[in-house]
């Protein structure tokens, strides 16, 4: 339990519009949880949360002694939070390996940096593209990047918002291979994806989201024989 | 451009030499800008041309300062300030006041505003401006002091984009307005003018404006260089990923308050080494050069020569403001006009201002190859 992250009665408000509505959830270490759940189900804003870009109107997420509603996101990376947007985000204008040494984080020694940047490129198969500029890269090798740049600073937590989205069948099997080497007793594992046959390969546990609530927490199997999840999904 | 090949203005140093001199050599661009500009500056001590052609680009190279000042954090941080004639300005008036004090001293004529104020002496907060280096470091204290708490109130309620430009344009507005008192014991509405004496020598004489003019240009080329090895650094990588995309780098770990509000005040500095080294050579300082439109102007050098391309910047400076010298003389009511034509047909034609003709760069940045 220790070095998870625990999110406790979370409420999100845009307006009168409520994104997240008292919502709990543990994701251990050692663990990969999978959130899945319809478009504007409030996956996003979860990680929002947690990566301090949003702020909760009340609930807590603590991570340690440390509530990250308090932190501003810099505090929250530097604590050892690292997130993928749902929209690649990498530095256009730098090229692949400037890009790995940013996400090495400030506190890397710059000694340190070549060898893990190596490495990196390596774990996300990026080699040869290293000093091409990100701006230029195809769409997978950008969500690829992004995920080196998250792995750069060995994270405890990592959230990762559609890592497979747009990838080619090929390509989503490669980044579920990636997403099963991250795991770690001390590190606990976020995964939003839509890909069900994907967080099948990679997670140990989905919770279903529905309207900023939790609909269903458990197994996979589980899931796909829960009478309120099939409505859900196939009722839209 | 001179085709002979001047002195390459870079520090040499054992070991680092060649690392410092590809990493100049990266843009190509400033490093012929910056040996032109020294050429330049040798062909005035040696040509010895009119004292107007000395002076006129003693004053581009000062407005090529501060272009390059805006470029800073406009293209490599995207912050764009609409004010930056405020740090212009307090170099320029902290340079009169040095000047005035001085000749005070020397003459023992009281300068016109205390005069015409009724005034029996300056006021106490222009003591110790008779020495020049006190001046100096109370020049850039000042912008940097400024910059750093409109900067810091600015950068951490995450004031950005066009909010931010509209308020550093009040904030000029406010200091001119300010100035325009005549009670602020300087100058006021008429500023400070008539300076007779720099460093004891008279004021005019051609030596005193070739070494202004020489002072000036090896300024342009030591920030030209200094502000592109910048660039070219790591910060300079944290600059344009902050521009891009600050959130991103935000939840990598970096804390971008810090980072931007550095360089602000860096690029404040710069403004007002340009007012410093401008002030003598035009002869005068008044609130006019906190007009809103002179700050803005200094956006449409940068954004005609080239935003984020350093030497743009110089290009745009001196090209728009060699037009400006010109035509202002020739028919001076047509120069808004004409400037406002330039706009249209930079934002029109070439988005990245004029170094697109110069085919300098065939593609818009985000275009861009990979080899860097
Ligand atoms: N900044 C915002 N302002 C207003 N509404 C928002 C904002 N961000 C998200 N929403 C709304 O909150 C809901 C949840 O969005 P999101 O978390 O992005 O869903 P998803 O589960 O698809 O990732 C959506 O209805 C979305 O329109
Ligand atoms: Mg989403």
């Amino acid at each position: 339990m220790s070095g998870g992250l625990a999110i406790d009665a979370l409420s999100v408000v845009f307006g009168r519009f409520r994104a997240l509505d008292d919502l709990s959830l543990a994701v251990d270490a050692g663990e990969v949880r999978a959130v899945i759940g319809p478009n504007g189900a409030g996956k996003t804003t979860l990680l929002d949360v947690i990566s301090g870009i949003t702020r909760p109107k009340s609930g807590r997420v603590m991570l340690g002694d440390l509530d990250l509603t308090q932190c501003a996101e810099a505090e929250i990376a530097k604590a050892g939070v690292r997130r993928k947007f749902q929209k690649p985000s990498v530095f256009p204008m730098l090229s692949v390996r400037e890009n790995l040494e940013i996400g090495c984080g400030a506190d890397l020694p710059a000694a340190a940096r070549p060898a893990r940047v190596t490495a990196l490129l390596g774990d996300v198969g990026l080699s040869a593209r290293a000093d091409v500029t990100a701006g230029r890269l195809s769409h997978g090798e950008k969500q690829w990047l992004e995920i080196g740049m998250v792995l750069a600073s060995e994270p405890r937590v990592i959230l990762l918002d559609e890592p497979v989205a747009g990838l080619s069948d090929a390509e989503t099997a490669r980044t579920a291979a990636l997403i099963q080497a991250l795991r770690r007793p001390d590190r606990a594992i976020l995964v939003i994806e839509h890909d069900m046959a994907f967080v099948e390969a990679v997670a140990d546990r989905v919770t279903v989201l529905h309207d900023g609530r939790t609909l269903y927490e458990g197994g996979m199997a589980g899931a796909r024989a829960d009478a309120r999840v099939i409505e859900v999904f196939l009722g839209r | 451009m001179s085709g002979n090949a001047e002195t390459f203005p870079v520090p040499r140093r054992r070991d680092g030499a060649a690392r410092l001199g590809a990493r100049i050599a990266r843009d190509p661009l400033v490093a012929i800008l910056s040996a032109a500009i020294l050429g330049i500056a040798l062909c005035l001590v040696l040509v010895r041309p009119s004292p107007y052609l000395v002076n006129a680009a003693g004053q581009l190279a000062a407005f090529a300062i501060l272009a390059v000042s805006l470029d800073l954090v406009w293209g490599y941080l995207g912050i764009l300030s609409l004010g930056h004639g405020l740090f212009f300005a307090v170099g320029g008036y902290v340079c009169a006041m040095h000047l005035v004090a001085h000749a005070y001293a020397v003459t023992g004529i009281p300068p016109d505003f205390v005069q015409f104020m009724g005034w029996k002496t300056l006021p106490w907060y222009w003591a110790g401006l008779t020495n020049a280096p006190y001046a100096l470091v109370l020049a850039l204290g000042l912008a940097v002091l400024v910059a750093f708490v409109f900067g810091l109130a600015s950068f951490r309620s995450r004031v950005n984009g066009v909010y931010f430009s509209i308020i550093s344009q009040a904030l000029v507005y406010v200091a001119m307005l300010l100035m325009f008192r005549n009670d602020t014991g300087l100058g006021g509405n008429n500023g400070m003018t008539g300076f007779s004496l720099l460093f004891g020598w008279p004021m005019g004489s051609p030596g005193v404006t070739l070494g202004l003019a020489v002072a000036s240009l090896a300024a342009l080329a030591a920030v030209l260089v200094g502000a592109s090895l910048l660039v070219g650094s790591r910060t300079g990588r944290l600059m344009l990923a902050c521009r891009d995309d600050e959130t991103r780098l935000r939840t990598l770990g970096y804390g971008t308050t810090r980072l931007k509000l550095g360089i602000w005040c860096l690029s404040a500095a710069i403004a007002a080494l340009a007012g410093i080294l401008y002030v003598p050579q035009v002869g005068i300082i008044n609130p006019r050069v906190l007009a809103p439109d002179l700050s803005i102007e200094i956006a449409v050098w940068v954004a005609i020569g080239g935003i984020g391309r350093l030497g743009g910047a110089v290009l745009g400076a001196v090209l728009v403001n060699a037009l400006k010298f010109w035509l202002t003389a020739a028919m001076p009511e047509a120069w808004p006009f004409i400037l406002s034509g330039l706009v249209l047909l930079v934002v029109l034609a070439l988005p990245n201002g004029l170094l697109d003709l110069a085919a300098l760069r065939l593609k818009p940045t985000w275009l861009r190859g990979g080899t860097r």
